[in-house]
């Protein structure tokens, strides 16, 4: 069934069907508990008006949210757009010849999404057309089907090509978000590690713990996580096959075993292990086993990451008395320090373009994410929260997921890149953290 | 209550001596330099307290053979004393610094003598951080607490094989909160005889 995805690549609204199955699949296995919220807490001011009209529907919808509503939320979400609120609009057409742009050039709308929603034996198909209002034109005309369960993937992907269509960005909607959450405290602890749609929706547990469960990485196809787990009482780190549950210990030395972190093709981890005395970034090669050391330093080096084109690797030491970043322009190669003007800079996270890199940042008594420009070495903070933790960018590098504090417990919150909108993601109940944004998988 | 200072003095000698003699003994100087401050303020702490106490320390011993019962009240309050040390089994950091206080030592001394004279005896030494900056990070400087605690044990007279670290970063905060208090209590190692 995977190999049948693969070889469809592209193909996005045939192959829709075949995600939605795979998803029915993987989510039968476990049960949903700890939903996550969702609490937009601002929008952007340079958001793009676009009017997402609810769609027409023939044949008996399942229940739940709509398709369409689904997808106003997505693009809201986003912080790049401002849709209309649907009482506001004068009409509601659902195909091309009901569309007159004179009236949404004076809602002051950019772009009309329309659509029509068909069921027919158990699935769902939606024909949906994007108008360009000022150009009079239509951008993109597409159908796309799934099962009728599964009508937030259906949504999702819709918001994808919208969101492609107008920015030219592949739009992460369809993506999924892992966390952890923490329910209890002292010896009734749970931790659990759950998987979600990145709006905190059909969130599905995939380890329960005692004890803390923390650092998970996306493998770079999305099938696999890599997490750091103290189930033995030690931090050991396990690859976790998504679809069938099987887990491997990809790490289990005496002293630390953390900070997980795939290579962009998927064929290695790198890893902070201290088996030989203090912590050091290491690479294991997942086929041969073989493990490298890649630094070599009496401080403390960790949280590794691969820059965007999978050859240099940032990672944290503080070798020059607090933490700070460093990069190595290959594995092995001599470090260089990149950030300096606080005394607190740790666990660097690039884009998947080489331009930025975000990281936690202190300044004063508040921790920030900051994003330095890889070019410029300018630096930006993005955060206005004051505990924050654990940056994890979006598969597009347009938004950013990182853990902070609420009320005392922990949420997660999502920005766009440059700071400007956000949306928080609390536990319906206890603390959650750790977030990371999965691939595009498509 | 002379004697006993002049016995804590000693204490403080010995621990000077036994500090200087590990940091040259293990060998492992470029690790000792990694903790810049730490070893600095140790040298520091070591000079202060043994310029005035070496004296003292040696006066009380010359003293200490007088009246059999007074020997005997001296006994069980120091005994009394190592009782009380033995009871304080978590110490305390400062905010991304792994040494350890001047105020932890007489208590962790005592914990290496009874693991020197129990060497059946295991510990199991859990490093911990406050919840200020990033897990993995803070990962690594509880391991680091919990191996500076180690090492101190060790110089001290406890063997390397009775000792057991792990490092829960900030995932085990004894107290939650964001204030100055909170992340105090969090930045800690406690020792688990088992």
């Amino acid at each position: 069934m995977f190999k049948k995805q693969n070889s469809k690549r592209g193909l996005a609204k045939r192959n829709l069907t075949v995600i939605g199955w795979l998803m029915a699949m993987c989510f039968v296995a476990s049960s949903a508990r700890a939903e996550l919220l969702i609490r937009i807490t601002e929008g952007a001011n340079s958001a793009i008006p676009v009017a997402v009209v609810p769609f027409a529907e023939s044949g008996a919808m399942p229940a739940g949210d709509k398709v369409s509503s689904i997808v106003q939320a997505d693009l809201t979400m986003s912080g790049e757009f401002k849709p209309l609120d649907p009482s506001k609009m004068l009409s509601l057409p659902s195909e091309r010849s009901e569309v007159y742009f004179r009236d949404w050039r004076m809602l002051g709308q950019r772009y009309v999404l329309v659509g029509q929603l068909t069921s027919n034996s158990g699935r769902v198909e939606a024909r949906y057309e994007l108008f360009d209002v000022n150009r009079e034109q239509r951008i993109l005309g597409e159908t796309a089907a799934a099962p009728a369960g599964n009508v937030r993937s259906l949504a999702h992907h819709i918001s994808d090509r919208v969101y492609e269509a107008i920015t030219g960005e592949p739009g992460a909607f369809s993506t999924k978000l892992a966390y952890v959450t923490l329910t209890g405290s002292g010896k009734n602890s749970v931790y659990r590690l759950h998987i979600s749609d990145i709006d905190g929706q059909r969130s599905k547990v995939r380890l329960e713990s005692g004890e803390p469960i923390l650092s998970p990485a996306w493998s770079p196809d999305g099938k696999k996580l890599a997490y750091v787990s103290f189930e033995t009482g030690k931090p050991v780190i396990y690859i976790h096959e998504l679809a069938t549950g099987k887990r491997t210990k990809a790490a289990d030395f005496p002293g630390l075993n953390s900070a997980p972190a795939w290579s962009p093709d998927g064929k290695s981890l790198l890893m902070t292990l201290s088996k030989d005395g203090n912590a050091e970034v290491y690479e294991k090669n997942l086929a041969s086993g073989k493990i490298t050391k890649l630094t070599n330093h009496w401080a403390i080096d960790t949280e590794a990451a691969w820059d965007h084109a999978g050859k240099g690797v940032f990672f944290t030491s503080d070798r020059s008395g607090g933490p700070q970043i460093y990069y190595m322009e290959r594995p092995g190669a001599e470090a260089r320090r990149i950030t300096f003007g606080s005394r607190y800079n740790a666990r660097a996270r690039p884009d998947s373009k080489g331009e930025y890199v975000y990281y936690v940042h202190q300044r004063e008594r508040s921790f920030h994410i900051a994003r330095r420009n890889l070019k410029t070495d300018e630096e930006f903070i993005v955060t206005r929260t004051g505990t924050d933790e654990s940056p994890s960018v979006s598969p597009n590098g347009r938004m950013l997921i990182y853990a902070t504090e609420q009320g005392g417990k922990g949420v997660l919150t999502v920005v766009s890149a440059d700071g400007g909108a956000a949306y928080s993601l609390p536990a319906s109940e206890g603390e959650v953290r750790e977030p990371a944004w999965g691939p595009i998988t498509r | 209550m002379m004697k006993v200072s002049a016995q804590n003095k000693a204490f403080a000698m010995l621990l000077s001596f036994g500090l200087v003699a590990g940091c040259s003994s293990t060998g492992d100087t470029m690790e000792e330099d990694g903790y810049g401050y730490d070893s600095g303020s140790d040298v520091a702490a070591i000079d202060q307290e043994g310029g005035s106490t070496v004296y003292g320390g040696e006066d009380g011993e010359g003293v200490s053979s007088s009246v059999l019962s007074d020997e005997e009240r001296a006994e069980a309050r120091a005994k009394a004393e190592q009782e009380a040390l033995r009871n304080i089994t978590t110490f305390y950091f400062d905010f991304d610094t792994s040494e350890i206080k001047q105020e932890a030592r007489n208590a962790l001394v005592t914990h290496a003598r009874f693991l020197s004279s129990n060497p059946r005896q295991q510990v199991r030494l859990e490093g911990h951080a406050d919840e200020r900056g990033s897990k993995e990070y803070n990962l690594a400087l509880g391991e680091r607490r919990a191996k500076a605690v180690e090492r101190f044990l060790v110089v001290n007279g406890a063997s390397r094989g009775q000792i057991e670290t792990v490092s829960y970063g900030e995932e085990k905060p004894v107290v939650r909160g964001s204030s100055e208090s909170a992340y105090a209590q969090n930045r800690r190692v406690e020792l688990i005889f088992k």
